[in-house]
């Protein structure tokens, strides 16, 4: 099987993520339901974009597209200039496994796992050596400042704390993406406000391209960039003035 | 990869550890119960082949009577001529042992001991590998005038004279007392659990005219020599015997000739079989053991569902959940296979030394267990496995 290509992250100047006419269609006939009725997106590297819309927009329909979860019903997906609507199920996984990095709302750590177990998950199916996977999941979770914290199951974490770990382990692998569905939807303001600074500094100072639905206007202005879903179609599109991070840790 | 797989099994299996010994409970219990049934079917296999051939090799066995088994059926006895005709008429025959037994209570220095005697001769040593620890056997006039002397077993010597040396002592039998003149070499446990040393052997007329009061043998315990053949043996004697008895040829045999090493394969064979169907059933019980990893199994990919979502979305590829899942299945069964054979090991010493039997440890049916559990990991493990790694992932993810 093919993985996809890597290609040098610095061209800023195209798009590293393109939407030609995607469309999606759930189910057959008359039950059939348009989720994305024709989208045009390109979104470049270093872009911190917020999708927004009401609940059936098509937002979360979008973001399993982008995140090679789910393939359109016709259209072009183009991650790195690689046909994504064209690869398989396993080829798809790669892509996930090499440039992606998932957010969950539910933060989706494995229970009964320490905080360091949880992060060195992705590097297990690279294949990594234990000492790397060591290293990296220890310099990922002091990056989201919870360092002293690696076997700390879930369970003995709060929301705030889980979600920095599982943001710690979707970028242990230097993914050139992050994907975030709704990161702060089971989060109190406070660790909401936190958990934003942290992703605008992953944004900035590592220069990773996040992909953030959300449907809080509060957490929307942490992005460079909105848009908007209405109807299976993108209505909005706006480029912000970007919050500048704190640049401080927020420990919670 | 496999090395990876097995990583987060071992993982999977740590994190749930009650579970996981649940599991496997079935697959230890059917592979201790396969490998104690035909474990201690052996034992007793190789227990009766020595018992047979502790009784004598090449050994007949002639009673009245037409069919085997105890009662003569109102046929006619033997008398001492018969087994003097058969050893010197019958060729290939290496001693002819007659043998009257009868129940008595022993008595010695208080001590008293209930068991039978053997009245027999000089043959009956032959016969019967019998082997003096100590003493002589019957002398010429000890058998032909029924002098009261006899030679005793282990099991009597330590009844009745505790540690001490019998020899010369004096015993009492029932009614008459007589002189101790020689002691066996102890045999132990004979065939179908009797104690072979628990004997006290007289010459024959010394207990015809004590104690059965007639001239009747009971018995005449028969030796060949090695390498005759033993149907042509049995022929000789039979065709002597009906001679003896004045047989016409329309007359059916009033004695009966057991072949002991027929006895033993037929015993053999016999207990081999019951081990083969023990050993089925428990094979039944290894298989439920399966179904259980099974059940567990597609319990715990219902229950992972949102963690197979995890794995799947951070990019582990199908054939990895698969060989994940297929992994943890094997490791536990191959896990409770070792632990079913630890199980095995221990009940088959315990059980052998209670039941006395040699402990025969069999590397192929514990090397055949093994690779059967493991096997059943890989049968029972795959259907859930296979379902985990079709997963969809958003639908994974979305499960609660």
């Amino acid at each position: 099987m093919n993985v996809p290509a890597a290609r040098a992250p610095e061209a800023t100047g195209e798009n590293l993520i393109e939407f030609r006419g995607i469309t999606k269609t759930y189910g057959e006939g008359q039950a059939a339901f348009l989720a994305l009725r024709g989208v045009d997106l390109g979104i470049r590297q270093g872009e911190f974009l917020a999708i927004m819309g009401p609940s059936g927009s098509g937002k979360s329909t979008a973001m399993n597209i982008l995140g090679c979860l789910d393939t359109p019903t016709s259209g072009a997906y183009l991650f790195q200039d690689v046909h994504v609507e064209h690869l398989d199920r396993n080829q798809r996984a790669l892509l996930r496994r090499n440039f992606l990095g998932f957010v969950f709302q539910g933060f989706n750590l494995l229970a009964r796992t320490s905080a360091q177990e949880n992060v060195e998950l992705p590097l297990l199916y690279r294949g990594e050596s234990p000492e790397a996977r060591h290293r990296a999941a220890r310099e990922a979770l002091n990056l989201v400042g919870l360092s002293g914290w690696e076997h700390h199951t879930p369970a003995e974490l709060s929301g705030g704390q889980q979600q920095r770990v599982a943001i710690a382990r979707a970028i242990v692998t230097h993914p050139l993406v992050l994907l975030a569905d709704e990161p702060t939807g089971n989060l109190d303001s406070r660790r909401s406000h936190e958990i934003m600074e942290l992703l605008v500094r992953l944004n900035q100072q590592r220069r990773i391209t996040i992909l953030m639905v959300t449907h809080e206007t509060d957490m929307a202005v942490y992005a460079s960039r909105s848009v908007h879903f209405v109807d299976g179609l993108l209505t909005e599109d706006t480029a912000t003035a970007p919050r500048a991070a704190t640049g401080e840790p927020a420990c919670s | 990869m496999f090395l990876n797989a097995l990583l987060l099994a071992l993982r999977e299996i740590r994190r749930n550890l009650m579970r996981s010994f649940l599991t496997i409970l079935g697959i230890v219990i059917g592979v201790a119960a396969v490998i104690t049934m035909v474990t201690l079917g052996n034992g007793a296999t190789r227990m009766v082949a020595e018992q047979i051939s502790s009784l004598g090799s090449n050994l007949l066995i002639m009673r009245p009577g037409q069919r085997m088994g105890p009662g003569s059926g109102g046929a006619p006895r033997f008398r001492l001529a018969d087994v003097e005709a058969i050893t010197s008429q019958v060729s290939g025959i290496k001693a002819a042992a007659p043998s009257v037994q009868n129940g008595a209570t022993m008595v010695a220095g208080g001590e008293n001991w209930a068991s039978s005697v053997n009245g027999t001769s000089n043959a009956f040593f032959v016969v019967g590998n019998w082997v003096l620890a100590s003493g002589r056997q019957f002398s010429e006039e000890d058998e032909k005038l029924g002098r009261a002397v006899c030679v005793i077993g282990e099991t009597v010597r330590q009844k009745l004279f505790n540690a001490g040396d019998p020899v010369g002592s004096s015993l009492r039998v029932k009614n008459f007392s007589c002189e101790i003149i020689g002691l066996l070499a102890s045999k132990g446990q004979g065939a179908m659990g009797m104690d072979q040393d628990d004997v006290v052997v007289l010459p024959v007329r010394t207990v015809q005219r004590r104690l059965t009061g007639n001239r009747d043998v009971s018995t005449i315990m028969i030796s060949m020599k090695d390498g005759e053949d033993t149907d042509q043996v049995m022929a000789r004697i039979r065709t002597l015997m009906r001679e003896r008895r004045k047989l016409s040829e329309n007359d059916e045999d009033n004695f009966n000739i057991l072949d002991t090493k027929q006895i033993a394969q037929t015993m053999s064979s016999t207990i081999g079989t019951i081990t083969n169907l023990l050993g089925a059933v428990a094979a039944v019980s290894l298989l439920v053991g399966g179904i259980g990893i099974m059940n567990v199994m597609l319990v715990s990919v219902t229950e992972r569902t949102r963690e197979i979502g995890i794995r799947l979305a951070i990019g582990a590829l199908e054939h990895e959940v698969l060989l994940q899942f297929l992994t943890e299945a094997v490791a536990l069964s191959a896990f409770g296979g070792l632990v079913g054979i630890a199980l095995a090991f221990f009940a088959c010493l315990a059980l052998s030394t209670l039941m006395q039997m040699p402990f025969l440890f069999d590397p192929g049916i514990n090397i055949l267990a093994f690779a059967f559990s493991a096997a059943i990991g890989v049968l029972f493990g795959y259907m859930p496995a296979r379902r985990a790694a079709s997963l969809d992932p958003i639908e994974a993810l979305r499960h609660e």
